[in-house]
């Protein structure tokens, strides 16, 4: 009997959070001309500038051409970017709309949601990853070191910058509060997290700085997990964003449980 | 069995202002209940707290004798709420609307979207089960809000201003579709403006104002709290001065139109002998406003019964 009712209610809940994934994944797929295109060209465009027609100036990067240097923390700009904008745009815009009463008025655990929110941003971020690796092939040539390795770090980089964006989206209380983080921290933590060169070129001071970008362990562990290269150790960079994964989902799960910018 | 029981219900918002003090009432399972109040009353305030949209501050509420702190899914899933204002994802479609709504509950899709077509077939509007919300009319948006509410078959439906902004045809469509579904069994809460609704609807009647339940009681308990009601009767000629007609209040409103408040110890009988002794003759005849109108404007305004 008691196992019946659990197994019900396990299903209640795969349903609940298959239902809030669909919807999501429907959302980003429906308005792919704002959210899979845009980082497309703007990749592409990095390919042609700084690849190929700067990076034939620049010459070897840790023993690599340049374009096949910053192929991997483009990807990884890509896949973080697209997690985080999916996930704050997403809940923010449910917020405004008070749709999200939908989801509040209804008996799906907080984590449920939580976890829908993050798997649809992990997927976007996927999406978005496979189609500028695929651009990038047009460019230059990719062999993949370590495939299983790659495929941790994309994921848990999406999961990380999801929860980031779910965070942004529950503290925003108008639209503007979610692109003042992706213009003011994201995007500025990115171009300084070793994409477009190695942090060991950098003096001492900004070597040390750049350590506490949580961005250059992501493209780090990226480039590694592809040429094999890494400015960090790749175990610290992968505890480091297992445990920034760990923290920020049970913050967001508090916040979610005491009802913080949904309930009044 | 008690549907709702609310217990010392109170809460104040972050900015100090107290919404409910200490309120307490039951509804009983299978009840056409109305929650009355003028605006700013607490309603909204008390539905927020039922359907664990707003926090309470303190106080108990049992939906079904599940307690909201100790069963919350248990209690959420007795509740199917439509809310006052609209509160759709405007960008997709009215059955995308209803079916995740489901979805969220554990209904598996291929029973949600029958159901969907059944009652969006009900308050026709199948129709328009493609088109995307933004593109519907205020009467089909307040009706997807119905069938939303309904599809995992709660056992308690709670309505907030139903009607509000819908057209007299429309209204009655779905006070006829609230009918059935109360004959049903499901228990209904509703607050409204339109009293005349309430009055011909409910069965029992929670009276708030500034916070505090200052009626609770049936219908017709609370009615026979009126002691006087206003008619107005229609004559056959026009005539040019008031008559006096002895222990009644009248008012000559224009020359074929009087006004006569009646009192409870008083019958119409007598008022009618002395109309026809004054050669006034009456083709019709009918309430100034609806009676629960008066009693309430008499409450909330804390004039005398």
């Amino acid at each position: 009997m008691n196992m019946n009712m659990n197994m019900n209610k396990c299903m209640s809940i795969w349903i609940g959070f298959y239902t809030l994934l669909r919807k999501e994944v429907t959302r980003f797929l429906r308005i792919w001309s704002q959210t899979l295109l845009p980082p497309a060209i703007s990749v592409t465009l990095y390919f042609i500038i700084f690849g190929h027609v700067l990076g034939s100036r620049v010459g070897l990067m840790d023993g690599y051409p340049y374009l096949e240097y910053i192929v991997p923390g483009l990807v990884m700009m890509s896949i973080i970017t697209s997690a985080y904008a999916n996930v704050s745009s997403s809940f923010f815009s449910l917020k405004f709309q008070r749709s999200i009463d939908e989801i509040t008025l209804s008996p799906l655990p907080t984590y449920a949601v939580l976890l829908a929110f993050v798997t649809a941003g992990v997927i976007r971020g996927l999406l978005v990853g496979s189609i500028v690796t695929v651009l990038a092939l047009f460019f230059t040539r990719l062999n993949v070191v370590h495939p299983l390795f790659m495929l941790l770090i994309v994921v848990l980089s999406a999961m990380l910058f999801s929860l980031a964006g779910f965070l942004n989206g529950l503290f925003a209380k108008k639209f503007d509060d979610i692109s003042i983080v992706p213009t003011f921290v994201l995007t500025p933590l990115t171009y300084l997290g070793g994409v477009f060169y190695s942090v060991n070129l950098l003096p001492d001071f900004w070597h040390k700085m750049s350590l506490l970008n949580p961005v250059l362990y992501m493209v780090s562990s990226f480039r590694f997990s592809i040429l094999g290269v890494s400015d960090i150790n790749v175990y610290v960079s992968t505890l480091f964003i297992i445990i920034a994964v760990a923290t920020l989902f049970f913050v967001n799960l508090r916040l979610l449980e005491r009802g913080y910018g949904i309930r009044t | 069995m008690k549907a709702l029981e609310i217990t010392d219900l109170t809460k104040i918002y972050k900015n100090g202002v107290q919404a409910l003090d200490s309120i307490s009432f039951d509804v009983r399972e299978g009840d056409f209940f109305a929650l009355l109040g003028p605006n700013g009353a607490g309603k909204s305030t008390t539905i927020g707290i039922i359907s664990s949209l707003v926090t309470k501050t303190s106080g108990s509420v049992k939906i079904f004798e599940h307690d909201l702190d100790k069963e919350l899914d248990a209690a959420k899933r007795c509740i199917g709420l439509v809310p006052q204002e609209f509160n759709f994802n405007i960008f997709e479609t009215a059955q995308q609307v209803v079916v995740q709504q489901a979805g969220y509950y554990g209904v598996p899709r291929k029973i949600a979207l029958e159901r969907s077509e059944y009652y969006l077939n009900k308050l026709g509007i199948l129709e328009k089960k493609d088109a995307r919300v933004q593109t519907l009319s205020g009467g089909m948006k307040r009706r997807l809000m119905i069938v939303r509410a309904l599809l995992h078959e709660p056992r308690l439906l709670i309505l907030d201003e139903p009607t509000a902004g819908v057209d007299i045809d429309l209204r009655r469509t779905l006070w006829e579709f609230l009918g059935e579904l109360n004959q049903k069994g499901i228990t209904i809460i509703l607050t409204t403006h339109y009293l005349e609704e309430a009055e011909s609807m409910c069965r029992n009647i929670a009276i708030i104002d500034h916070g505090r339940i200052i009626e609770n009681t049936s219908k017709k308990i609370l009615l026979q709290k009126l002691n006087s009601e206003i008619f107005i009767f229609y004559l056959q000629k026009p005539i040019k001065a008031t008559p006096i007609l002895n222990g009644f209040t009248v008012n000559l409103e224009d020359e074929t139109t009087l006004s006569v408040e009646v009192h409870k110890n008083q019958q119409l009988n007598d008022l009618f002998n002395q109309l026809t002794a004054h050669n006034i003759v009456v083709h019709s005849m009918r309430n100034k406003t609806n009676r629960l109108e008066e009693l309430f404007v008499k409450l909330t305004s804390k004039g005398s019964i």
